[in-house]
């Protein structure tokens, strides 16, 4: 598959599905409703009889995808972020989670970033959901390339997966030839002063934000750690060891997400003054993805006043 | 039952005769004729009574109305092996009303899936026989239920994969009929007619009591058959304690093509022992020790 220089989440994974469909007669796939914006068209055109097209029912679906997966198959199951995370979570926990079955859910349009629908469609808790279910591997990929290499590693790997995918295109941010690891963060820049830990939309602007303290002698690390569960403990502690100071960015709400998971680690092996950027405690609205992104919080210039932040507590120790 | 007396110390207990039918059938081959089918129920129902009692609480009372169903599945309808629970041309029995899981875990162990003795560890901590069905626990349970409205659409799913993998087996999902009050039921009752799939079978265990009372108090189901049809399922009406009407049933079901097919079941919640029928009060008490023993005496 070629991937131009930027490009959605989603579409880069309705790609892999039809490459992965092609490879691997086992995998089916689920959709409810949405097939034509989660990009399962694509496995759909091309292997009808493996797709099963569930209507607006998710909760049936999780438990046709759970009989699926218990009889063998490879399950991908589709629909939004929001729906696959609140409208079936009881399904999650019965059918997937607690028998460990082997179905895959990817789901769009996850965050804020969906933009114009409003809040009925902007999913800000399922993080914190997917990650609370025993025995799930919560992924969160930042670019299309680490989509397609994300959705074929769940694929592989036997058990319960939430991949989280975007709607708006998306800047490649993978350096050529980074590959990516299950449960291993990704160190896209090394730095000194301050370490920023993202996931998703949110490593592009993390880039940025190191991009523009390196003028004003900031020297930053930036960590994709696409893997919120098993987290990469392991390179959380090298970095609070590495720079004293830590920033955290989702497309999430505060709790429950990257941060808090992050925070928990620092807090139990190597305290060190730490800043979060998220949505705190509230929904957001209709607007177009970079007006809602910039409302909240979410962008570069935000990032950086964090880091500036975080820097000052570490001093003032 | 030392175990037992450590986990409900403040209870009365309750110690279970010596049971000279549990060796009736050493090498079960699953083909019984209804006479045989009809002791089988009873033996189930003592297992279940002096399970529920042994741990001092459960359901009683749907697992005593779904005997017959699950007996004349285990013992003559389904193609299945207890040395293999795994086998894949295995038919599967989903349980969705994961409450009457004492019902299931004696069909299993007088099929010979895991030692009789074993039912005496229901609701134990480390027991492999949890209060509602656990899938990674028990050999022969195939869905983990307990949080209703589940198993049809499981049960769609399995029965896919069936058609995918070219395996000609059945599925039945055994609902409860309160258990039908959960939307997703229809949902799942929705997707199968659409999808066409004639190797699933749907049973109500339609005992007209859930927790709180009477169905038609509770949340009314009728017409319940109508509902069924209108949803484009095949739909046979039986008296779920009658062998043959049960058997005739199941055979009937498995010829239907092109659609799928439900048996209504009417039931009596608590069948076989007096002073639970029909009684609201046991769908989820554990008879008391005095209770019991006179249960089973009524078995016997």
């Amino acid at each position: 598959m070629t991937i131009s220089t930027e490009m959605s989440t989603r579409e880069a994974y309705g790609k892999a599905l039809v490459e992965l469909g092609k490879e691997d007669e086992n995998i089916v796939v689920l959709d409810a409703d949405l097939s034509q914006s989660t990009m399962t068209k694509f496995f759909a055109q091309e292997f009808p009889r493996r797709f099963f097209q569930c209507g607006l029912a998710e909760q049936n679906m999780i438990g046709i995808a759970a009989g699926l997966a218990a009889s063998g198959k490879t399950v991908f199951a589709s629909t939004f972020a929001v729906f696959a995370a609140c409208r079936c979570f009881d399904q999650l926990r019965m059918c997937l989670s607690q028998p460990r079955l082997n179905v895959k859910i990817a789901a769009t349009h996850g965050g804020i970033s969906v933009g114009e629908d409003g809040s009925s469609h902007h999913s800000i808790e399922d993080l914190a959901l997917y990650c609370s279910l025993p025995g799930f591997t919560v992924v969160v990929p930042a670019d299309a390339t680490e989509t397609v290499e994300a959705v074929r590693t769940a694929a592989a790997t036997e058990g319960p997966f939430y991949i989280r995918l975007g709607r708006p295109k998306t800047p490649v941010v993978y350096p050529e030839g980074c590959r990516f690891n299950l449960g291993k963060a990704v160190t896209l820049r090394d730095g000194k002063d301050a370490t920023i830990i993202a996931n998703g939309i949110m490593v592009a602007k993390a880039m940025e934000a190191a991009d523009r303290l390196a003028p004003q002698g900031i020297d930053c690390q930036v960590i994709n750690m696409p893997t919120l569960k098993p987290l990469d403990e392991e390179a959380i502690i090298e970095a609070a060891s590495h720079t004293g100071a830590i920033v955290v960015a989702e497309e999430h709400l505060l709790h429950g997400g990257l941060g808090s998971r992050v925070a928990q680690v620092v807090a139990r092996e190597k305290p060190v003054p730490m800043n979060f950027l998220g949505i705190k405690d509230t929904y957001a609205k209709s607007g177009k993805p970079e007006e809602l992104l910039h409302r909240f919080g979410l962008t570069a210039e935000e990032i950086e006043k964090a880091v500036t932040a975080v820097i000052a507590k570490k001093s003032s120790r | 039952m030392s175990e037992g007396k450590l986990n409900h110390a403040d209870k009365p207990q309750f110690t279970p005769p010596a049971d000279p039918a549990s060796k009736a059938y050493p090498s079960a081959k699953f083909d019984l004729s209804v006479a045989e089918l009809q002791r089988m129920a009873k033996q189930l129902r003592r297992h279940v009574i002096t399970m529920i009692a042994t741990a001092g609480s459960g359901h009683p009372g749907g697992s005593l109305s779904a005997a017959d169903i699950v007996t004349t599945l285990y013992f003559k309808i389904m193609r299945h092996d207890p040395n293999n629970p795994h086998w894949l041309d295995r038919d599967r029995f989903v349980l969705s009303k994961g409450h009457a899981a004492p019902v299931l875990y004696a069909a299993l162990a007088e099929c010979g899936y895991f030692p009789l003795e074993e039912l005496s560890t229901l609701r134990k901590l480390d027991s492999r026989l949890q209060g509602h069905t656990d899938k990674t626990l028990t050999p022969g349970v195939e869905m983990s239920a307990g949080s209703l409205g589940q198993g049809l659409s499981f049960g769609i799913g399995v029965a896919l994969a069936g058609k995918l993998n070219a395996r000609d087996y059945q599925t039945y999902v055994l609902l409860g009929d309160g258990e039908c009050d959960e939307g997703q039921i229809w949902e799942a009752a929705m997707a199968a007619a659409h999808f066409k799939i004639d190797s699933l079978t749907a049973i109500v265990d339609h005992n007209e009591i859930q927790l709180d009372g009477w169905n038609r108090d509770i949340m009314n189901l009728e017409p319940l058959a109508d509902k069924w049809r209108s949803f484009n399922w095949h739909v046979l009406d039986i008296n779920g304690h009658d062998i043959s009407q049960i058997l005739q049933a199941a055979r009937k079901a498995k010829k239907i093509r092109q659609k799928p097919t439900v048996i209504i079941a009417h039931t009596i919640k608590g069948k076989g022992v007096s002073f639970m029928e029909n009684n609201v009060d046991f769908h989820g008490k554990a008879p008391t020790p005095e209770q019991a023993e006179r249960a089973l005496k009524e078995l016997e």
